[in-house]
């Protein structure tokens, strides 16, 4: 174990940390703001990059593809949040929870009757599919350090909005009194609208993104669902910040236990049981991050004011 | 959502009235009657889809408890049905094939796992509880997919179901049947009982306003740790039951989608009426089942489905009977 | 009492759904099949591969299996074993099947094999193949075309012995099946397993992993990722630049479900199977053109494995004339085995496992720009797998 992939290694975890808060981000922005569950998250992950996928069949160009699909994946979310999610602004959490699970059901098996069971692709743009030396042979796709980039980008627009513009403090304001913003004048059911929007803009976003790297097949958002829930409860819930340090920690921690988990074990254990319990304990190992920090902080590492 | 459960006839716990009784009576009526039924119409399987309908509403009654009563949503309850589960077939694997022994190691070993993690989880509240009801969920998901001796995901095949005390009496489908019954019904009554005591009436004020409890003097924590641990036990007899009846046990128990699976079951049938937590397991499966046999796109018309009668029908499917009978005026 | 009508009538729907079903009549002299395989989910397009495979040999054979008409009955086991379970109960109890074919996943035939098998109906699985079945577990009414898990590991170890190898890194998931994978791969290579990389199901990002691999700098690796594991982790791969300095070995891993989304990324990798596309015989040109024609993709061995496995019934079928009264009969039919199957030689091993001829299959584009796999090279003739000595059967 050299000391150079050691610092590949944190790169690594730092990168797949950002590409966690990417995810996570629209997730935490709108719980956050507007304290609805939204289960239905992985699932407009998953539509944008199969929007994604069908525009790149229709313009053979990934950034014509990015902007329509983006486009129609705005439109789409606006789309269900006409129809079902306003109806349960200010409903229980279970509520939230059994209608949004319905269209998780609905959208995955939506989807594979319109695009099929077999995984698909979305090819990464040829401007950026070159690589990177890191080390001798081994390459670092330019992509991921888009990806990267964008991630930051999106952490920093966001955090700007939300703490510097009026939209940001109108949409602060709402998430703590709705009530009394309306009655300022305020239409707060637009300010909603907007935030969900913008919400499931960054979900589909994260979706086209990411696809290059990996498959897009029904089903993709499941398990990424999880996996920005526990970033953004680590994060506190609502807090774009929080969000952004979970996302990172969980990043590195999971990297670095994938990575190192076997030769750490190797030192207390022979090798063949460490081999597997290893892994084990590295799938866990994000959930085991949840329940320590949560049992120190129940309310998340940076808990949004106001809450 | 307030206005639904007080309307419910069985929100104050106690079955005050004759009325109250129609709805569990009806449906422990049809629960003993079919298998007479199915035997008459020569479609034993109906036995075991009932018979893995009793299963699951054991489940989810115990869910209901803590969901509608309590409070305190739990996103990881399969985790009980599987530590039961695992416990009777752990136990077969080693030679001991008596439910005497089983049951009670089931339902211990998910009592005490509701206990050290309840410790942890109630310390949070919301949306977080949510979260970290889950990730228990999840590492128990974990430790089950690496248990290697014990077939790990591949799941492990149990030999036969349990003996009691030396005697098959789990055998026979029809009398195993019987069996499940009267588990539900016991969790069933115990639920009751439990909802309509003075321990009940804690739980459900701290739900409504849990500093309001604090300020009388309660220590919430306290009683909502003991509503957590009873669910999670009666949750254990759940897979001690499952496990006999498949004949077989796998992690696949203890999915985050089945917990998920869980909370849907109770909310369809109506949150905290315990009749609801039966009635939504039987919709449930029943939709799953007969739905899949009309097309195999059949998760197209359930989600919305679903999405309907959270629109529309508060409080569930047991909310629709209520509103029914309201509109007939037989209700005051 | 009017309070009781609301619930009188939820009863009586429900008495008249499950009323209803008994009463659609079922033609008594056909002969009734139960297919079970996962269609939803991720991997739904394994099973669907399995019955469309499975009902092109039906409507290929004219609608009958040995001659008589047959019903076929699909149900989806979602990979819930529990629920596995209970289609089958009803396969046998309601649908009164005289065949389960079926699962596509190894857990699911874990659990269906005792209901299945204790009522007397024969199973044939065109897929999994778990070891404990074709060791001490073996069953007179089980029936495995496709192969032992095991034998495709072994397939790419003794390539990897063969072509002088010494150090080999094994890339696998952390479950059973993965474990599997790499005991059967060292079975046949000797040299050296730098090191046995087990990752958690369903990992999305291998930067880790494949960083790990190019500081080995290994002769080789083999892996072993299903699914959308594969189709993640070979892009991830070529895009690392590995693909072209590191040979890669799979099982599973680079098949005609993950090809449409690997693609160009795949292209030169090397899979083990016990079929390929290519194959030349003239009942599996056949079979690939028709498939092609039929379902715009490629066929896999999810496909392949489900036609033999409706060709094996209407052998035994046929051979009885249609009678299946008696069982001991109907499994010394099966047990035959006379069929053309389309992957050339086959027989049952005493385990009910076939000996087959293994073949280290390659990636390549196709002229019309689809992808598959292609034979390069036969690596086993007539192979049965190691565990039939365990079994009693003979």
């Amino acid at each position: 174990m050299s000391g150079a992939l050691v610092l590949i290694q944190v790169l690594n975890g730092l990168q797949f940390g950002v590409l966690l808060f990417l995810i996570a981000a629209g997730l935490t922005l709108v719980f956050g703001v507007m304290d609805f569950i939204n289960l239905a998250y992985g699932v407009q992950y998953m539509v944008g990059a199969y929007l994604a996928v069908m525009f790149y069949g229709v313009f053979g160009n990934f950034f014509a593809a990015l902007g329509a699909a983006l486009l129609a994946a705005l439109l789409f979310g606006l789309l269900l949040e006409f129809l079902v999610f306003r109806r349960l602004y200010g409903r229980d959490h279970l509520d939230q929870v059994m209608a949004t699970f319905g269209i998780i059901l609905f959208l995955n098996h939506a989807v594979r009757m319109v695009w099929g069971a077999a995984p698909l692709t979305l090819p990464m743009p040829d401007v950026f599919s070159g690589s990177i030396v890191l080390m001798d042979g081994l390459l670092y796709p330019v992509w991921r350090l888009v990806i990267i980039a964008a991630g930051l980008a999106v952490a920093a627009g966001l955090y700007i909005l939300v703490s510097h513009t009026r939209l940001g403090m109108l949409v602060r304001a709402g998430a703590a009194n709705a009530r009394m913003v309306s009655a300022l004048g305020v239409n707060i059911e637009r300010l909603f609208m907007i935030v969900f929007g913008f919400g499931t803009m960054l979900a589909g976003f994260a979706g086209i993104m990411i696809a290059p790297i990996l498959s897009v097949e029904p089903g993709m958002g499941d398990n990424i669902l999880i996996l920005a829930f526990v970033v953004i409860v680590i994060g506190g819930i609502g807090s774009i910040r929080g969000a952004f340090m979970a996302a990172l920690l969980i990043g590195l921690v999971d990297t670095l236990g994938r990575s190192f988990s076997v030769d750490i074990l190797r030192l207390v254990m022979a090798p063949s049981p460490a081999r597997t319990v290893g892994p084990a304990i590295a799938s866990m190992a994000i959930y085991l991050l949840m329940a320590i920090v949560l049992y120190f902080r129940p309310a998340g590492l940076f808990p949004a004011k106001g809450r | 959502m307030a206005g639904a459960i007080f309307a419910t006839p069985s929100a104050a716990g106690r079955l005050r009235s004759r009325r109250d009784m129609v709805v569990p009576a009806l449906i422990f009526l049809v629960l003993v009657l079919v298998p007479a039924f199915a035997a008459a119409t020569a479609q034993k399987f109906l036995i075991d889809l009932t018979a893995r309908i009793m299963i699951f509403a054991v489940a989810a009654v115990a869910l209901d408890l803590v969901v509608g009563y309590g409070g305190m949503i739990s996103f990881g309850h399969a985790a009980f049905i599987g530590l039961g589960a695992y416990a009777v077939g752990i136990l077969s694997a080693e030679g001991v094939g008596d439910a005497l022994i089983a049951l009670p190691v089931a339902i211990l070993a998910a009592t005490l796992f509701a206990w050290i993690t309840g410790i942890v989880c109630l310390g949070t509240k919301g949306a977080y509880f949510i979260m970290i009801t889950l990730a228990f969920g999840q590492m128990i998901y974990f430790v089950a997919t690496s248990l290697a001796p014990y077939g790990g995901d591949n799941g492990l095949t149990i030999d036969a179901r349990d003996t009691v005390a030396g005697l098959p009496l789990f055998k026979s489908d029809t009398n195993f049947y019987y069996v499940i019954l009267l588990s539900l019904l016991a969790t069933y009554a115990f639920c009751r009982a439990l909802v309509a005591s003075r321990f009940g009436r804690v739980l459900r004020g701290a739900k409504d306003n849990a500093s309001r409890m604090a300020t009388i003097g309660f220590d919430v924590r306290r009683y909502q740790l003991v509503g957590y641990v009873i669910s999670g036990g009666l949750t254990g007899l759940s897979g001690f039951l499952l496990a006999n009846s498949t004949e077989f046990v796998s992690p696949a128990y203890m999915s985050w989608q089945r917990s998920g699976e869980l909370i849907v079951m109770i909310i369809l049938g109506g949150i905290g009426t315990l009749d609801g937590a039966i009635i939504g397991a039987a919709a449930y499966l029943v939709a799953e089942e007969w739905l899949s046999t009309l097309t195999e796109n059949w998760q197209v018309i359930f989600g919305p489905v679903l999405v309907l009668i959270v629109l529309f029908a508060r409080g569930g499917l047991i909310g629709l009977c209520v509103r029914f009978w309201r509109r007939r005026g037989a209700f005051s | 009492m009017i309070t009781r009508k609301p619930a009188i009538v939820v009863a009586a729907a429900l008495v008249a759904i499950f009323g209803l079903r008994a009463g659609v009549a079922q033609a008594q002299d056909n002969l009734k099949v139960g297919l079970i395989a996962t269609l939803s989910g991720p991997p739904a397009v394994l099973g669907q591969q399995m019955r469309n495979g499975f009902m092109l040999a039906v409507k290929t054979l004219g609608g009958k299996l040995g001659g008589r008409t047959v019903d076929v009955s699909v149900a989806d086991d979602e990979l819930k074993p529990d629920q596995a379970v209970i289609k089958v109960k009803e396969f046998i109890d309601r649908d009164k099947v005289d065949f389960v074919v079926g699962p596509i996943f190894s857990n699911i035939l874990q659990a269906i094999e005792k209901p299945v098998t204790e009522a007397n109906v024969i199973l044939i699985s065109p897929n999994a193949g778990t070891s404990n079945f074709a060791g001490k577990d073996c069953n007179q009414n089980l029936f495995v075309v496709s192969y032992q898990n095991d034998q495709v590991h072994e397939v790419l170890g003794q390539y990897a012995q063969d072509s002088g190898y010494k150090k080999v890194v094994i890339i696998v998931p952390n479950y059973q099946a993965g474990k599997d994978a790499a005991a059967g791969f060292k079975h046949k290579f000797s040299g050296e397993i730098t090191d046995e990389i087990y990752v958690p199901l369903g990992q999305l990002d291998y930067s880790a992993e494949l960083s790990k691999i190019a500081a080995e700098k290994p002769d080789a690796i083999f892996a072993f990722l299903p699914g959308g594991m594969g189709v993640n982790f070979v892009k991830q791969y070529r895009q690392a630049g590995l693909a072209d300095k590191i040979p890669f070995l799979s099982a599973f891993t680079v098949d005609e479900s993950t090809l449409p989304a690997q693609q160009d990324a795949a292209l030169g990798m090397y899979g083990g199977a016990n079929w390929a596309p290519n194959l030349d015989n003239p009942q599996n040109k056949a079979f690939v053109d028709a498939y092609l024609k039929a379902y715009n993709a490629v066929p896999a061995t999810y496909a392949f494995q489900a036609y033999d496995a409706a060709l094996l019934i209407d052998a035994a079928v046929r051979e009885l004339k249609g009678d299946l009264s008696n069982k001991d009969a109907l499994r010394a039919a099966l047990k035959k085995a006379d069929f053309k199957s389309l992957r050339g030689a086959f027989k049952f091993n005493n385990n009910h496992y076939p000996i087959q001829d293994f073949y280290l299959v390659k990636v390549v584009k196709r002229p019309d720009g689809k992808y598959e796999t292609e034979i390069a090279k036969k690596i086993f003739s007539n192979f049965g797998d190691s565990y039939a000595k365990d079994c009693a059967m003979k």
